[in-house]
């Protein structure tokens, strides 16, 4: 049993990538590898290229490793695949003016969520009782002296 | 002022949940995507050619696709939505006499040459895209894929998927005509 789960850990992941794609200059192979788990699978969408076994994601990794072998850096091989399927391939959106809906709304929703909660907080708080007037004090002082019978 | 407020967040709400109602019936298909080459000119290709055809020697090269409108169909003979697709590409080519070309995309020469001899053969000429690079830098997600090219030879249109009768008549014909007369 014991060696059985031994034998489970030794067990590799199986991955997409094809000992046949990879490239041989270990540093190039590191990069792309990177990459190609940045950009989507497009057919099957929510998967990155890395991880997809479809033929189109492997045509995509071959093409990215070629791209990189020709001398292209990170940022123009990425450019190279967005011109032709769009931003869509990246799986983390770009920054910019058109997204920063995307990617701070729910910050700002967070903070006015948290102004709005706040305020109300702070509106519910009753504010410190008046202190009791001589009479009240005399009849406090009154009801405590009756003895229980 | 004060008696109002407490309404602002059952408006937000409603608001947001009429959003997403009218974006979750308004029946559009999240998975069909605009090509990102839209309006820009058609990738360069040069590609042999499955028959010595009307174009240039047994090659089919993106310039053919310069000064008249065309209609670029990738297909294959191992996918089956082509041959869903293969009749309304015929009548598009023969009776409605739109210039169309195809590329078959990853097939082996003599297969494609088979299922055009079996189903007819739409294209003017058919270019063979052995490795589906061409595919790659039109952005194709897979067979069948259309697209349509104006005169200036840009990307006008693109259908993911097979080409129905009902898109023929509603978008693309109409669509067609009107960059002929352009």
């Amino acid at each position: 049993m014991r060696l059985l789960f031994a034998l489970f850990l030794l067990a590799a992941p199986a991955w997409a990538v094809q000992p046949d794609e990879r490239l041989a200059d270990p540093a190039l192979e590191a990069r792309a590898r990177a990459l190609s788990k940045e950009l989507r699978c497009v057919v099957c969408h929510n998967e990155s290229i890395d991880d997809s076994n479809a033929t189109l994601a492997r045509d995509i990794r071959i093409v990215l490793r070629e791209r990189l072998a020709a001398g292209d850096s990170d940022g123009q091989a990425k450019a190279f695949l967005v011109a032709r399927y769009g931003d869509f391939v990246l799986l983390r959106p770009p920054v910019r003016a058109d997204t920063y809906l995307l990617w701070f709304g729910p910050f700002a929703l967070l903070a006015l969520g948290g102004a709005v909660a706040f305020a109300a907080q702070r509106r519910r708080t009753p504010a410190a009782p008046a202190p009791l007037t001589p009479e009240e004090q005399a009849r406090l002082a009154a009801l405590l002296r009756e003895e229980p019978k | 002022m004060r008696r109002i407020a407490f309404l602002a967040p059952l408006v937000l709400f409603l608001g947001l949940a009429g959003w997403f109602a009218a974006a979750l019936f308004s029946g559009r298909d999240p998975r069909e995507l605009p090509s990102a080459l839209i309006d820009k000119p058609a990738p360069e290709f040069d590609l042999p050619s499955l028959a010595v055809g009307d174009l240039a020697d047994g090659r089919l090269s993106s310039a053919s696709l310069r000064g008249q409108v065309t209609v670029v169909n990738f297909f294959a003979s191992w996918c089956a939505p082509c041959r869903v697709e293969h009749p309304v590409l015929l009548r598009m080519a023969r009776q409605e006499k739109i210039r169309v070309i195809g590329i078959a995309y990853k097939d082996r020469p003599e297969d494609s040459r088979r299922f055009l001899a079996e189903l007819g053969d739409p294209f003017l000429t058919t270019g063979i895209d052995r490795d589906g690079r061409t595919g790659i830098d039109f952005g194709l997600y897979g067979v069948p894929e259309t697209y349509v090219i104006d005169k200036l030879g840009r990307i006008r249109k693109r259908i993911v998927g097979p080409v129905t009768p009902a898109l023929l008549d509603r978008e693309l014909l109409p669509l067609l005509r009107a960059l002929e007369r352009s």
